[in-house]
């Protein structure tokens, strides 16, 4: 269920307004993990706009879905998604990374509406979502904790304590999202940690296990339903499969990097570029 | 680490002990003892505050948990032998409104599981009370279950409380203190038969204040945790010597109880000197030195503490012995300074 306004306006509309915000705040800093956050505006678009209860006013509403940002690093990402979904107004964009801002590059829970956790020091979120989902469980309560992770984090071994534990919990308010974009600081992901296959070692672990494309709206869609409606006591985990850079060409092109750079004078051009592929 | 600290055989004309098993009491014989304390303290607790959980990382039954857990099956959460999940998993019980009394080991905790307990709770001023067994010198296994520097890296975490109760006492009085408080607490945890010592002074635990147990004209000693109880040990002994010894019991070692112990320290003529189960460096020692000298207080000031090595396995008694902080060590040690 979707509780926002203008909820007639389409995914890919949301996506698209994900990626600009992100790459408007990129450019304000001059730098940013930008790949990462165009590769996951559609999971965002699909999260905030698709399947998470929430009031944009407030922030702390006892029955929203709680959304859990371990990847620290993708804080960009989730500020775009939060200023689309009127949780930050758009204005703030422009402090993004600057002293004082609600905004700092790395997400942290006491600065941001909606960033439900510290991130930075990767593999943490993991094991707060099987705390939170545990205590949702004590309460009788229906929301559930959608927990968004990267590929590299499952180098972490407290992630597979928190695998272990979600499925021995039987913890299906768990929707766990891993996004493999096979980037991480030192190289591609499945040279820095051999993490494949990845959906048998979830599914061994007792979970409910989808891999999908990513940057598919409709196949995330797909997902994230057939995560909600899944009738036995599992955790839930949907592994993504995206690409850097997406909707920007001469980004998804560039050299692969954790870190992805961009001149000066590129904002604009990957503007006009995200502007060029809209509604396509 | 040095070889010549390691025990030998027949290098000591006492007859050897030879226990140094990872738990043993801490209580000497006939020391009057109480079982359980923080495992009956937390069920008083929990009776009238339903948000109280208990969690564990496979040490229930070894950190008193488990008489909560018999108590309220339903609030008692095993996390395995997982000290990383457990503390994530404990700030997301803060989240959603519980008030999660996380236990452990004390080396798991500090040594483990610092960069959850620092991120996922200290971080965001979090309501979890993390009690921890074996603190300090008071298991015999080996510096894998000796907690020596825990008081120091806890006390360099912001938005940390830390406290090291003396005994049973004391420890029936902390739990609901800390639960009262608002914020992340470490607490050290003296399990099993628990010494009690603190109740025939009257004694009243209050969340950041020290308190004076006894006065004396020559030394005072500045304590935490079950050095408190080895200092009066040593201020009556030491009655026999004609020195007179104060002792100022300092549990809350952050947020410190400046006022008091500047007062204390203040008082002319007497030596400071600071004991503690713990390494010298980073502990209550260092915080006292660091806080006179801040204040131009300047007293003539010793320190009791663990040596700065790996700690050698073997019977507590022994240890204590050998590394300074037994009752009658403290009390040679004294001598020699005055």
């Amino acid at each position: 269920m979707v509780v926002t306004p203008g909820h007639n306006i389409d995914l890919a509309e949301r996506a698209y307004r994900i990626r600009r915000n992100a790459l408007l705040m990129g450019e304000v800093q001059g730098q940013g993990y930008i790949g990462q956050a165009l590769d996951i505006a559609d999971v965002l678009a699909v999260s905030y706009f698709h399947a998470m209860r929430f009031r944009p006013e407030d922030p702390k509403w006892e029955g929203r879905d709680r959304f859990l940002l371990s990847n620290g690093h993708y804080a960009i990402a989730l500020y775009a998604a939060l200023i689309e979904a009127g949780i930050i107004p758009e204005e703030e964009l422009e402090t993004y990374g600057s002293d004082d801002s609600r905004l700092p590059m790395s997400g942290m829970a006491a600065y941001t509406p909606c960033m439900e956790m510290s991130g930075g020091s990767l593999g943490l979120g993991l094991s707060i979502a099987v705390g939170m989902c545990l205590g949702l469980k004590r309460k009788e309560s229906s929301c559930r904790v959608y927990t968004l992770f990267s590929d590299g984090e499952l180098d972490e071994g407290s992630v597979w304590e928190a695998i272990m534990s979600a499925s021995h919990w039987k913890l299906d308010n768990l929707i766990g999202v891993i996004d493999v974009n096979n980037q991480q600081a030192d190289g591609p992901s499945t040279q820095v940690m051999a993490f494949e296959p990845l959906v048998d070692k979830l599914q061994a672990f007792g979970w409910y296990v989808q891999r999908v494309d990513g940057n598919d709206l409709q196949a995330v869609v797909a997902a994230f339903d057939a995560a909600r409606d899944y009738p036995e006591p599992k955790p839930r985990m949907i592994v993504c499969d995206t690409r850097m850079g997406k909707g920007v060409p001469f980004l998804e092109d560039r050299e692969k990097n954790h870190f992805i750079r961009v001149e000066p004078h590129e904002w604009q051009l990957a503007l006009d570029a995200l502007d060029a592929g809209r509604n396509i | 680490m040095s070889h010549s600290t390691k025990p030998r055989a027949g290098a000591s004309a006492k007859p050897r002990l030879t226990t140094s098993a990872m738990i043993a009491s801490i209580a000497a014989e006939g020391q009057r003892t109480k079982p359980a304390p923080f495992g009956h303290a937390l069920v008083e607790l929990a009776r009238t505050r339903p948000e109280v959980v208990g969690m564990t990382a496979d040490l229930g039954k070894y950190t008193d948990l488990h008489i909560f857990g018999r108590e309220f099956p339903d609030r008692y959460y095993q996390m395995g032998m997982a000290e990383q999940l457990l503390m994530g998993a404990a700030a997301g019980m803060a989240h959603e409104g519980a008030l999660p009394f996380a236990t452990t080991y004390a080396v798991f905790a500090s040594r483990r599981a610092y960069d959850f307990i620092h991120q996922t709770i200290a971080e965001e001023n979090l309501n979890v009370k993390i009690a921890c067994a074996l603190p300090g010198l008071t298991s015999g296994y080996g510096p894998s279950h000796q907690a020596a520097e825990d008081l120091a890296l806890f006390r360099a975490m912001p938005n940390m409380t830390v406290i090291d109760p003396c005994d049973a006492h004391e420890i029936e009085q902390v739990v609901p203190a800390i639960a009262a408080h608002s914020g992340p607490v470490y607490m050290r945890l003296l399990r099993g038969q628990v010494p009690l010592v603190l109740d025939e002074y009257n004694y009243r635990f209050e969340l950041g204040k020290a308190k004076l147990l006894r006065d004396g004209a020559e030394v005072l000693i500045v304590s935490s945790g079950i050095m408190t109880m080895r200092a009066l040990e040593v201020a009556q002994a030491m009655e026999a010597d004609k020195v007179g010894v104060a002792v100022l019991h300092v549990p809350t070692i952050k947020p410190l109880d400046t006022e008091a112990i500047l007062r204390e320290a203040g008082k002319t003529g007497r030596m400071v000197v600071v004991a503690e189960n713990h390494t010298v460096i980073g502990g209550l020692g260092e915080a006292v030195a660091g806080l006179l000298m801040r204040s131009g207080v300047h007293p003539t000031f010793r320190q009791i503490g663990l040596p700065d090595e790996f700690l050698a396995a073997g019977a507590l008694p022994t240890l204590h012995d050998r590394y300074g902080i037994s009752t009658s060590a403290i009390r040679a040690r004294i001598k020699s300074w005055l």
